[in-house]
């Protein structure tokens, strides 16, 4: 059960809403190491695999493969980074969630907006200026099917173009020096509740794709395109029988629950799966040397948790696949029978980490359900499961059978109500992605600090027809801040130094070789902070609040930049750049009641910054 | 007074050029009633103004001595933010009672979930305890919403009925006509023996002689601990717009009549009297 005295403190957070303004952000938390707390550090200069020498540009989402945001650049350093100043800025003229990384390749820097899904092709020799735009003209009506706002995650380069996808479910090639279309697939049906939001990977000549839509009865996938032309290489599906899913005689799950045949169909009511969710619509890792790619599937859907008993397969896990035919090599499922909407599509950090005397091959997952996984990746293999936020829905992960510990007195129930479960639906992290750095050996985690209460039975009403849900109500976890910012030591799975902010932290983070780790806020501050101790050197106030991805790149003047995106939104954002109603508690799915006080902290915004020195 | 129907006394302003409505030149009032509804979901609306909920506007309209203007939106998630909240109208047909998205006027029908089978099928069942149902094929629809089914789904699940139920999306595949119609057409054509449905949409479709279908009301009516089959429905209207509500209501007072007429015309099966209509 829960201690009465946070529940009072939550209490007294939400009737205290809005009533804060002149509090400086941010508060330190004291149960964690302190920034500045002498912290002994060990660099892990050989942890990166695969690391190749910089070479100043920011192609993929994540800039390497194994997805660490990383950028061996380190003219900006924690010197001098208090001198940093405004260089250029750019207006994507679209005011939504602006979740994407910008690209840099070669001279030009690349960003794509929210819908309708503009791709900006900016001159950096003369910065800032445009050199083309591309409008793919998604159909309006995808907005309407779009759950979380119309968000885009991005692009990524390769061999000359660029390749994103369109809301409406069009995955495009771009001739990166003209903006020509190469091509256009569709993937999808909006018809049907399906959106793309996610930013593709592209490996050893195909486009790696995957569709968002999990509560409206879609079935997840991740698609495969021939990076030429846009035709389908192959499918993954991630629920139904294994030849859907593209199991076969090369998958070898760690754990026994993930072994037999046909899971997908077998882990779900009869035909629950064909509408069973398990969608992609994060991050995608790729190591080369095991010629594997790692991702994500999100929760099951869209039946409520007592209609659809099972594991679900394979929702609310993690995949691993050959890139050439997508057929599975092992598989880990951090929510078997997900109750909480904890989508399981967070990036997967690619480290080879000195783990008990021996070095490991690992993925690091800061998972939505609270817990920082250390996976063998090579077998899928759990090696620790360590909280890395306030949590009361899971107890442990138990490291024989992999499986999460409940806490079954949190579990939901129709009509009953239930408080304090924590971390709430957008989990202790939300899609936003960690860096990592080798000279620290730390994680840097931007993530959320909140709880949630199930309480009565709601009446809604959609399609000319009554339904019930429960009446979700988010606010603030233990010590009244909605947000953190985490360094987290993977070899010894305990945190460094923690940083609180007032909002949930929806932006990415990203670290240099100069030790600053740069992120963003919802009320809209861009920080750099040390990376050794976690010491504010630096912010800057921009027009709207940040839920986007900064990069680290060298101009074409040899200079080093940082850049990342401003306009609040996505899910948190929505009671800005959706305007919804603040009195509906039950708007943005019980979110927009935890941030109610948003809209006196930013309006909406879209606006690229690019800070140099 | 709302805009709909005072600063819009000049419907045509917006299409017709100019020199046709000047504003000092005074004309016969034409008043415009602004509605937004889907245009692909019977027997509620569509963009032929087929649904009851049109027939239902056009009732208003007359009484109201204005001229009904449709903003079309698929009704899904979003919908009374996109349209009722953003000020693309100012009168949504039909939500429940107890809506908290907007402001509702009093109800003008009160109906129930019903169970739908074949009438050749001879399935007699009537209440959610009946044991059948843990061995029928039963259809319902899936919402679309994390954690929300519609209430049958809940009684169903609350009893552990759960391997033998079967799901249609209610947002289905929107490029087909009236995409919650699909679980009719389940029970029709035998992939079900048995639906749960809202009794507006069941009536509307069993109502076609060639479907041969029988409507039972659930029950119980309110499942414990409290989960009801029954709601009244209203109109909504912005959260400010108090006299347009009162408005609203007056007219729905007045034409209870026709209003009567026009849901029985479409099958609405209706349970007890929507209490706010009955006359005390």
């Amino acid at each position: 059960m829960q201690t009465p005295r946070w529940v009072a403190a939550a209490v007294v957070l939400l009737l205290g809403l809005g009533c804060e303004r002149d509090a400086d952000p941010p508060a330190v938390r004291t149960a964690e190491p302190a920034p500045g707390a002498s912290t002994t550090l060990t660099p892990l200069p050989n942890s990166i695999p695969n690391a190749a020498p910089e070479d100043g540009q920011w192609v993929r989402p994540a800039k390497d493969y194994a997805s660490t945001r990383y950028s061996g650049l380190s003219e900006i350093n924690t010197g001098n980074v208090a001198n940093l100043k405004v260089a250029w800025t750019f207006s994507t003229g679209v005011l939504r969630g602006q979740e994407a990384a910008p690209i840099v390749a070669g001279n030009t820097m690349y960003v794509v907006t929210p819908y309708p899904n503009i791709l900006y092709a900016l001159d950096l020799t003369k910065p800032g200026e445009t050199k083309w735009a591309y409008r793919p003209r998604p159909a309006a009506a995808a907005q309407g099917v779009a759950c979380c706002d119309v968000v885009n995650r991005g692009a990524v380069f390769d061999n000359g173009r660029i390749f994103y996808n369109t809301l409406d479910n069009y995955t495009v090639a771009v001739d990166a020096a003209n903006g020509r279309e190469v091509w256009r697939t569709k993937l999808g049906d909006i018809n049907l509740g399906e959106t793309m939001t996610m930013a593709p990977l592209v490996v050893k000549g195909k486009v790696l794709v995957g569709n968002s839509g999990g509560e409206m009865g879609v079935r997840g996938w991740l698609t495969a395109l021939n990076e030429s032309d846009g035709s389908v290489a192959w499918r993954a599906y991630h629920t139904g029988p294994d030849a859907d899913v593209l199991i076969g005689d090369s998958f070898k799950p760690f754990y026994a629950q993930d072994k037999g045949k046909d899971l997908g169909v077998r882990s779900w009511p009869p035909e629950a799966w064909k509408v069973g969710g398990g969608t992609t619509w994060g991050w995608i890792s790729y190591d080369p040397s095991l010629d594997l790619i790692f991702y994500g599937t999100a929760n099951p859907g869209p039946w409520n948790a007592e209609q659809r008993p099972g594991d679900n397969k394979w929702t609310s896990g993690a995949f691993a696949r050959d890139p050439d035919d997508g057929q599975a090599k092992w598989f880990y499922q951090w929510n078997p029978h997900d109750l909480f909407d904890y989508d399981g599509i967070n990036e997967l950090i690619l480290l080879d980490l000195p783990i008990k005397g021996a070095t490991r091959k690992v993925l690091v997952r800061p998972e939505r359900n609270g817990f920082i996984y250390v996976l063998d990746r090579t077998s899928g293999e759990v090696l620790s499961a360590t909280p890395y936020a306030y949590l009361t829905s899971l107890k442990s992960v138990d490291l024989r059978t992999g499986r999460p510990i409940e806490v079954k007195e949190k579990e939901p129930q129709m009509g009953v109500v239930k408080r304090g479960i924590c971390p709430a639906a957008p989990g202790a992290k939300d899609w936003n992605p960690s860096a990592y750095s080798p000279r620290t050996g730390l994680i840097y985690i931007p993530h959320n600090n909140l709880c949630m209460d199930f309480e009565g039975v709601e009446a809604n009403y959609i399609a000319g027809t009554p339904y019930v849900g429960a009446n979700v109500k988010i606010y603030a976890g233990p010590g009244g801040n909605r947000g953190e910012f985490t360094a987290w030591d993977p070899v010894n799975a305990r945190p460094a130094w923690k940083i609180a902010e007032r909002f949930p932290v929806f932006s990415a983070a990203v670290v240099t070789a100069g030790d600053v780790v740069f992120y963003g806020t919802m009320d809209g501050y861009f920080k750099a902070l040390d990376a050794r101790d976690g010491h504010e050197l630096w912010r800057f106030k921009v027009g709207s609040g940040i839920i986007g991805q900064p990069v680290a790149y060298r101009g074409p003047d040899g200079k080093e930049y940082i850049a990342v995106l401003s306009g609040v939104g996505g899910w948190p954002g929505a009671i800005v750049a959706g305007q919804l109603d603040p009195r509906d508690s039950t708007a943005a799915l019980g979110f927009a009641d935890a941030m109610k006080d948003l809209p006196q902290y930013s309006t909406k915004g879209g606006t690229l910054y690019v800070f140099s020195l | 007074m709302t805009r709909a129907l005072t600063a819009a006394i000049c419907a045509g302003c917006v299409s017709l050029s100019a020199p046709s409505c000047a504003p000092s030149k005074p004309r016969a009032e034409v008043r415009e009633l602004r509605v937004c509804a889907d245009p692909n979901n019977l027997p509620f609306s569509n963009s032929r103004q087929e649904g009851f909920e049109n027939k239902l506007a056009n009732i208003i309209a007359r009484d109201m001595n204005a001229k009904v203007q449709y903003t079309w939106w698929a009704q899904r998630r979003g919908f009374i933010r996109n349209t009722l909240n953003a000020g693309k109208c100012d009168v949504v047909m039909g939500v429940p009672s107890s809506f908290e998205l907007a402001l509702t006027t009093n109800a003008y029908y009160r109906s129930t979930y019903v169970f739908v089978t074949r009438k050749d099928r001879k399935i007699d069942v009537r209440s959610f305890d009946d044991p059948r149902l843990r061995n029928l094929r039963i259809g319902v629809h899936l919402v679309g919403d994390d954690g929300a089914n519609t209430p049958p789904v809940h009684a169903l699940s609350s009893r552990g009925v759960v391997g033998n139920v079967r799901g249609y999306m209610l947002a289905g595949d929107y490029s087909r006509p009236n995409p919650p119609a699909r679980l009719i057409e389940a029970v029709v054509n035998g992939d079900v023996d048995i639906a749960i449905v809202w009794g507006p949409l069941a009536g509307y479709f069993a109502k076609a002689p060639a479907a041969a279908l029988r409507i039972v009301p659930v029950s119980p009516a309110i499942d414990l601990p409290f989960l009801p089959q029954v709601y009244d429905i209203s109109l909504a209207v912005r959260r400010s717009d108090k006299k347009l509500k009162a408005k609203l209501d007056a007219v729905l007072e007045r034409e209870q009549g026709p209003i009567a007429a026009l849901l029985a015309e479409y099958g609405v099966p209706r349970v007890g009297r929507a209490s706010s209509l009955a006359r005390s």
